[in-house]
């Protein structure tokens, strides 16, 4: 994209970078031109993220180049070159939250706050006037003397933009700042976007809402698989054709087996009655009816997980009902889902399912301890007996069923998360990303089980933004900023699926 | 720009309330010396005084060494194990066989730097298995403050060491311009620590690890480095007060330091120490090292029978951190 002529603020070419096995980029290519504010988008695991590591300097390439103004990027030790050429505000906070406002901008340099100064002894009165003065040049309305912990989101992202153009950096990398921002605040950090473009900060803004792109976005560079897709003039390039590149029409996704219809007489057994959670959803109401897979979709900040946390019991509504075959559920009690038929694959399997050290068949037939033996005594035979046969069933790749857990490959512990969910018999089984971080077969084996459970007659909620695994479900509800905009039955078209997540409507 | 809104506050006014915080200590202070005047005259006569500072510049030593290391995210138990065997190990290579030494007949003079190097070496072995070996801050210096001790009864055969040079011995018993030279040395060790970590770059380092260790990576910090360097100086500190309790008793005791650590962490925090790291004033601490000083000095003045003293003591130090939790009005981490 660059003007012939003109330098390039970045230029990146052939960037590849692998970890272990995993190719994280291949033949990558960046090129943004002073001044303008370029978006980078792709889906999840697009390598966006590794992208921008390596634009700031935290990894190194294993082949291309990186530029910047022409010059060639700095030593990679030398982390004072690459502030003065790049600065990026991260999606976590980096701030440090003991320290003031004054001491956050300039932490690590400053002496920099003092220009001219020799001693080594720190001048808080003339740092304080420094940081007073960088904060009103930018318009930011914060106290300098305030500890940054106090600061909300919106003001502590000011406060390090402040900090990356105060380092000398006139290129910032922005890695999803609308995340965490409501309306009002996105308007406004577009506003300041925009400010500093004419000012002629080059800015680089990922985003997961293509809408957003279209706002406030002169270029866009689409990734896919660890790839460069395109990079095109966002006046230039509809929306459809964005969202074409992003998910890479027919790229080598196999349709399922398609599903048997479900019978309209089937009862329903979850029933979601005006949910509502302040700062997650907002007035959700939805039914599973037996043997149906019902898919919910949305973008990270669209509520849906926090929603089925709140039908499994993770979490408390402040308003609405859940209940299963008709029975109310009592809210806010991962037992009181369990005792009620809800069979829960949480988030993440590391942290919420499984127990590391623990037996595979220890944490396969947790939930169904009171059914091995009598009492409350477990029976290891017992216990084996019925792990061995989850372990086949489930197709379980473990040497034997008594090595901790945490030796399994993702997939297959992943495998072990699901035999428990659905150890209970539930009547409703609740699924969050099931398939995030497992490789292919063994998509296909969870996946296969779903579907084998809800045959059965179990009614399955399926949390996920992987195009590949709403394709199981008979309807898919999209959620955008915690309300359900959008319903798809199955036979939906891609493209309009992802319009609906990115709330292009 | 966009909204510029006047919410600047005026500076001075967060100065005070600064202050302020750094500060909430010295009522309690006020209270000790309004108690132990009322409870004995002796208490405010120039030598008690000076005793209860002489008496504390061990523990305050130790407690700034814990607390620049709390500072900066870590944690290091073994530093009462340092107190004893520092000195231990410098005499015992510079004293003749005959008085417990190992022969190895060193000149007299290098007993105190080989005591601080002592500490600096047990501080940079800390830092190595819990930087580069990656391995928990809390049972490391478990193991050390266990491994230091039984070196020190090993190499001493569990024996107190009485005959001493008089380079060890000066330090701990000098007096200088009318006070002892170990409440002058502890006096500016603290007010160099209280410069060093309010303006200098890399001590506000200290803060911004122990804050957000993450964010002071990327803000340029080298900050393996910059624990290391905090644990050698702890190590040090240590070993100092060391020199300056066997100076002061005349002795190495084999059990010199042993239980110290429990008062260095309640000084710490009652002084407004967070366990949690990036929180804290090195004057905070000292306060604290004073407010529990005074209390020691007020029972023992106060009559309290020798084996009621240690119960009463630790529930003062529990009453202590309620009250500062109360005050501060908030939770300790």
């Amino acid at each position: 994209m660059t003007m012939p002529g003109t330098t390039a603020a970045v230029e990146a070419s052939g960037i590849s970078k692998r970890f272990g096995a995993t190719v994280a980029l291949a033949d990558a290519r960046l090129t943004i031109t002073p001044g303008s504010t370029h978006a980078l988008v792709g889906r999840n695991g697009a390598g966006k993220s590794t992208l921008v590591s390596i634009l700031t300097g935290l990894n190194r390439p294993d082949s291309g180049t990186l530029r910047f103004d022409g010059e060639p990027a700095p030593a990679p030790a030398d982390r004072r070159r690459w502030r003065q050429h790049v600065a990026c505000v991260y999606q976590k906070s980096t701030v440090i939250p003991e320290l003031s406002v004054a001491e956050n901008l300039f932490v690590n340099r400053h002496a920099e706050a003092v220009p001219g100064a020799r001693s080594p002894w720190i001048r808080w009165r003339a740092l304080r006037a420094a940081a007073t003065d960088l904060l009103d040049e930018y318009g930011i309305a914060v106290d300098p003397a305030r500890p940054a912990g106090d600061l909300g989101v919106e003001q502590r992202q000011l406060v390090e933009i402040a900090r990356a153009l105060s380092a000398g950096a006139r290129f910032v990398i922005l890695d999803e700042p609308t995340a965490r921002l409501d309306a009002d605040a996105i308007q406004r950090l577009f506003q300041r976007m925009r400010v500093l473009a004419t000012a002629g900060v080059t800015l680089l803004f990922i985003s997961h809402h293509l809408h957003e792109v279209f706002d406030v976005c002169d270029t866009v560079t689409v990734m896919r698989d660890a790839r460069w897709v395109l990079t095109a003039p966002v006046s230039e390039i509809g929306r459809d054709a964005l969202v074409d590149a992003m998910t890479g029409e027919g790229a080598g996704s196999i349709a399922p087996p398609s599903r048997q219809p479900i019978t309209g007489t089937a009862p329903a057994v979850l029933d979601v009655h005006r949910l509502d959670l302040p700062g997650g959803y907002h007035d959700v109401t939805l039914t599973v009816r037996a043997g149906e897979i019902v898919g919910v979709t949305g973008s990270g900040s669209s509520g849906k997980v926090a929603l089925a946390e709140t039908v499994a019991g993770l979490r408390r509504a402040a308003a609405g009902t859940v209940r299963v075959r008709d029975v109310p559920v009592r809210p806010g009690s991962v037992p009181a889902a369990l005792a009620a038929g809800i069979g829960l694959v949480p988030q993440d399997r590391h942290r919420e399912g499984l127990v590391p050290l623990l037996s595979v068949a220890e944490n396969a037939t947790m939930p169904i301890g009171d059914r091995l033996g009598p009492g409350s005594v477990i029976l290891p035979r017992r216990r084996a007996a019925v792990a061995s046969e989850m372990v086949a069933r489930y197709d379980i790749k473990t040497g034997d069923p008594a090595e901790p857990v945490a030796n399994l490959s993702g997939g297959n512990a992943q495998k072990v998360v699901l035999a428990r969910a659905l150890s209970t018999d539930p009547d409703v089984l609740v699924l969050i990303a099931p398939t995030a971080g497992v490789d292919v077969r063994s998509k296909q084996t969870l996946l296969g089980a779903v579907r084998d459970a809800a045959a059965a007659g179990t009614g399955v909620l399926l949390i996920s933004d992987e195009i590949d695994d709403l394709r199981h479900c008979d309807r898919v509800l999209v959620m955008f900023h915690g309300e359900v905009t959008a319903e798809f039955a199955a036979g939906w078209d891609d493209a309009a699926l992802v319009a609906a997540m990115e709330g292009i409507r | 720009m966009t909204a510029i809104s006047p919410a600047v506050a005026p500076p001075r006014r967060v100065v005070r309330l600064a202050r302020f915080r750094d500060l909430a200590l010295l009522p309690a202070i006020l209270v000790l010396l309004l108690v132990g005047v009322l409870i004995d005259p002796v208490f405010l006569t120039a030598t008690n005084l000076t005793n209860v500072m002489q008496q504390q510049t061990e523990l305050a030593l130790v407690v700034l060494a814990e607390a620049l290391i709390l500072i900066s995210g870590k944690f290091d138990l073994s530093l009462e194990s340092v107190v004893g065997l520092a000195p231990a190990l410098a005499v015992v290579l510079v004293v003749p066989a005959a008085a417990g030494g190992f022969g190895t007949g060193w000149a007299t003079a290098l007993a105190v730097p080989l005591c601080l190097l002592v500490g600096a070496a047990v501080g940079a072995f800390n830092g190595l298995l819990i930087l580069r070996l990656r391995l928990s801050a809390f049972i490391v210096t478990l193991g050390m403050l266990i491994v230091l001790r039984g070196l020190q009864i090993g190499i001493t055969g569990g024996q107190n060491l009485f005959e001493l040079p008089p380079s060890v011995l000066y330090l701990g018993s000098a007096v200088w311009l009318g006070l002892p030279a170990s409440v002058w040395m502890t006096g500016l060790l603290f007010a160099a620590g209280i410069g060093v970590l309010g303006y200098l770059r890399q001590g506000r380092a200290l803060y911004a690890i122990g804050g957000n260790v993450d964010a002071a990576r990327a803000a340029g910090v080298r900050t393996d480095r910059v624990v290391w360097t905090v644990l050698i100086v702890g190590g040090m500190l240590a070993a100092l007060a060391g020199l300056l309790m066997t100076g002061r008793l005349g002795s190495v005791a084999a059990a010199q330091g042993d239980g110290m650590i429990f008062t260095v962490f309640a000084a710490a925090v009652i002084g407004g120490i967070s366990m949690d790291g990036g929180k804290g004033t090195l004057f905070g601490a000292l306060c604290g090292v004073l407010v529990l000083g005074l209390i020691n000095n007020i029972l023992t003045l106060a009559g309290v029978s020798a084996q009621w003293i240690q119960a009463i003591y630790g529930l003062v130090i529990l009453v202590a951190l309620m009250l500062a939790r109360l005050t501060t009005g908030k939770a300790q981490d």
